[in-house]
């Protein structure tokens, strides 16, 4: 073998130190810790108790499931909310669009959780979005929008929808747009070039945005905390307490694993429904 | 093999992905053995990972019966608080250099307590220094932990003359330290109910007020489980010192009714001033400085009650960890902290509840020396205060958090989490 054949692989061995160090040996870690028993007193002893997971997913999945729930709600409305934006941005942004995606950048400039705070002076009952509509009688008097599931799903939505227009904006801006032409040339209509052209075409954007938005808002939990109310905890948040309040390691790692193990199985599932090879197919 | 004829961008995707397509069925993956050898890696990776857990490593206190002796003064002390603790001169702490000449780093590390036992424990159960000589927690589930890990160093009270002439008999036999064998009260709260007038019409004078239907959806409580174990306890009128598992149980059940009667808004942190002053809350479980700073600083009207039922005192303590590299410096400074002058000067600060009952007449005298000044108004006001100095009748009602053994607190917070983290 000459030199040249290895190269490629001194080049990617930071990665794989990197990975092994800082993603391997921790998930190791807590997969071993998650099947021990013990306290921070006497320690947490490796007993290899399975009884754990069966724990944590009776106890809490009422709380895994909600977190699922809001995940995908906060998904289909960063579609909903993302796709259009940058749509508009990729065809219609013309010299500025560089503008446009700084300005959808902007609010990270801030931190995450200031930014959630700011949202209980705008969903505050009396606040600025609320109080003018309930002056003027279009909303009841009583209604509460703060400290409800949708407030924790428009949390979401609003805090992770750059991670959906980004990988849209870049699959739509690549795209040649000859091909919309050729399709008008071929007697398709507006809304026909943009069902059966521009919108695979720009699959694997919106694929790469689901998974960008999916797997942290399911396991998000400032949100919830600063904006839920009862009966809106997720999972993250009994991930939160269990470990850093509760010092109930075992318990913590245990959750970590299903949602992680829930996580892959809907990805894997949903990549098949996809079509994962055409994806794959547009990438390379 | 030529590897570099397969510019693939994210082979690892892409194999996941593609290759299960390209079987072409939702039958599960067989299993090859080249996955075989990956499982069983990671499993011996995971056994080796096994042996070193999370080591609990209690430290027989007994071997401290000589801890003092021989110890001196170092000169410098790393002195670890709550943000808002001290003003931002730190004048207590230029005024104990100037009597002692021990230079303190106070650092503002204290932000949670949970998470900082999470950060202190593991060097504690090494043996090694925390980076702190003293530090302020409260006399919560983290504290108990300490003091049963052995972590905790015994106070020399022949070092303390202050604290025992000073300190109000409510801080010194407390359930959670008997004897201030570990531990000497920085300042402490009450846990009661604060209420906004502009909407509440009527007076509240008790815990039940927070399950009365009226107020469905306005009203907040605390998510941490030793503060709203408490209020649950003592709505059913069990006294928290006393209480059992059963009550427990029960406590939690009058929780779980209030809260899926609607009753409840959410379960806050800290974090219930600004719903109270917007109007998002109508009443909710509070802290008495907090409250009490509000007022004085934003000129609300918010009102804070010691319900007839009775309420929390909590309080937030001083100890010297074992590893404590200058403990006669700390112990010292503990001492300083209750000169009734010194003092006095960090309660006009912090707005808390002080130890020492004779702050009381040293804020009162500086209020006459400074009559007509917005000082000297702002201390009357201080000196008159129920929230700064509760009355005797008000002491009586007022309860520490349930003291739980190391063992039982994880039933204790599963329970109640069970009700905040619905």
């Amino acid at each position: 073998m000459s030199n040249r054949e290895y190269t490629p692989y001194v080049l990617v061995l930071p990665a794989w130190v990197w990975l092994a160090l800082f993603f391997v040996v921790p998930i190791g870690g807590m997969l071993s810790l998650s099947l021990t028993t013990g306290d921070v007193i006497t320690g947490f002893q490796q007993s290899f108790e399975v009884g754990n997971y069966v724990d944590a997913v009776s106890t809490y999945w009422e709380q895994i499931v909600r977190s699922l729930f809001y995940g995908a709600c906060a998904t289909v409305l960063c579609v909903v909310i993302g796709y259009p934006m940058a749509y508009w941005i990729a065809f219609r942004g013309g010299t500025h669009k560089s503008t446009y995606l700084l300005l959808i950048l902007l609010p990270f400039f801030v931190s995450f959780v200031l930014r959630t705070i700011s949202w209980r002076f705008l969903l505050a009952d009396n606040g600025v979005l609320l109080g003018p509509l309930k002056s003027i009688g279009l909303i009841p008097a009583d209604l509460a929008v703060l400290n409800s599931s949708p407030a924790v799903i428009l949390g979401l939505a609003y805090n992770f929808l750059p991670f959906m227009v980004l990988p849209i904006y870049a699959v739509l801006e690549r795209m040649d747009a000859r091909i919309v032409e050729a399709a008008h040339d071929l007697y398709a209509g507006r809304i026909q070039a943009f069902l059966r052209v521009i919108l695979p075409v720009s699959l694997p954007g919106v694929f790469a945005g689901v998974l960008m938005t999916f797997i942290p808002t399911s396991s998000d939990y400032i949100n919830s905390s600063v904006l839920g109310g009862t009966h809106n905890t997720m999972i993250g948040n009994v991930i939160q307490t269990q470990y850093l309040v509760n010092n109930n390691y075992p318990i913590a790692s245990a959750i970590t694993f299903v949602l992680m193990g829930l996580l892959l199985v809907g990805i894997f599932s949903y990549a098949r429904a996809l079509g994962t090879e055409r994806v794959m197919e547009v990438h390379t | 093999m030529n590897h570099r004829s397969r510019p693939t961008p994210d082979p690892s995707l892409q194999r996941g992905l593609a290759r299960r397509r390209r079987r072409g069925s939702l039958a599960t993956p067989g299993i090859t053995r080249r996955g075989t050898l990956q499982a069983s890696g990671l499993a011996a990776a995971a056994l080796a990972l096994s042996a070193c857990g999370v080591q609990g490593q209690q430290r027989d206190p007994a071997q401290d019966a000589d801890f003092w002796e021989g110890k001196e003064r170092t000169g410098s002390l790393r002195f670890a608080n709550w943000p808002l603790y001290m003003d931002s001169d730190r004048t207590q702490l230029l005024q104990f250099t100037e009597s002692t000449g021990t230079e303190v780093v106070y650092k503002e590390d204290v932000q949670e307590a949970a998470p900082f036992f999470g950060q202190i424990q593991p060097k504690l159960a090494n043996g090694d220094d925390t980076g702190y000589d003293m530090f302020v927690l409260p006399n919560g589930f983290e504290l108990a932990k300490l003091i049963e890990l052995g972590y905790l160093v015994q106070l020399d009270h022949t070092r303390l003359p202050n604290f025992t002439e000073y300190a109000g008999e409510a801080y010194k036999n407390t359930t959670y330290d008997p004897g201030n064998r570990y531990t000497v009260p920085y300042a402490s709260g009450i846990t009661g109910i604060a209420y906004n007038p502009e909407f509440v019409d009527r007076e509240i004078t008790s815990i039940a007020d927070l399950w009365d239907p009226e107020f469905a959806g306005k009203v907040g409580m605390m998510s941490d489980a030793q503060e709203i174990a408490n209020f649950g306890l003592l709505r059913n009128g069990v006294n928290p010192a006393d209480s059992t598992p059963q009550d427990w149980e029960a406590a939690a059940e009058a929780l779980r009714e209030q809260r899926d009667a609607g009753i409840v808004r959410a379960y806050y942190q800290q974090d219930f001033i600004q719903p109270l002053t917007n109007g998002d809350l109508w009443m909710t479980m509070a802290f008495s400085g907090d409250i009490y700073q509000q007022n004085a600083e934003e000129g609300t009207n918010l009102k804070f009650v010691v319900p007839e039922e009775g309420a929390t005192l909590w309080t937030d303590c001083m100890m010297i960890p074992f590893t404590s590299q200058a403990p006669v410096d700390a112990i010292e400074l503990m001492n300083f902290l209750y000169e009734p002058e010194i003092n006095a000067g960090l309660t006009e600060y912090i707005a808390y509840i002080t130890p020492i009952p004779y702050v009381q007449e040293v804020i009162a005298e500086w209020a006459a020396s400074e009559s007509g000044t917005e000082r000297g108004q702002a201390l009357a006001e201080m000196a008159e205060s129920p929230l700064v100095f509760p009355t005797e009748e008000e002491y009586q009602r007022l309860h520490n958090y349930v003291n739980t053994p190391a063992a039982e607190q994880d039933e204790f917070a599963s329970l109640f989490h069970a009700v905040t983290q619905s």
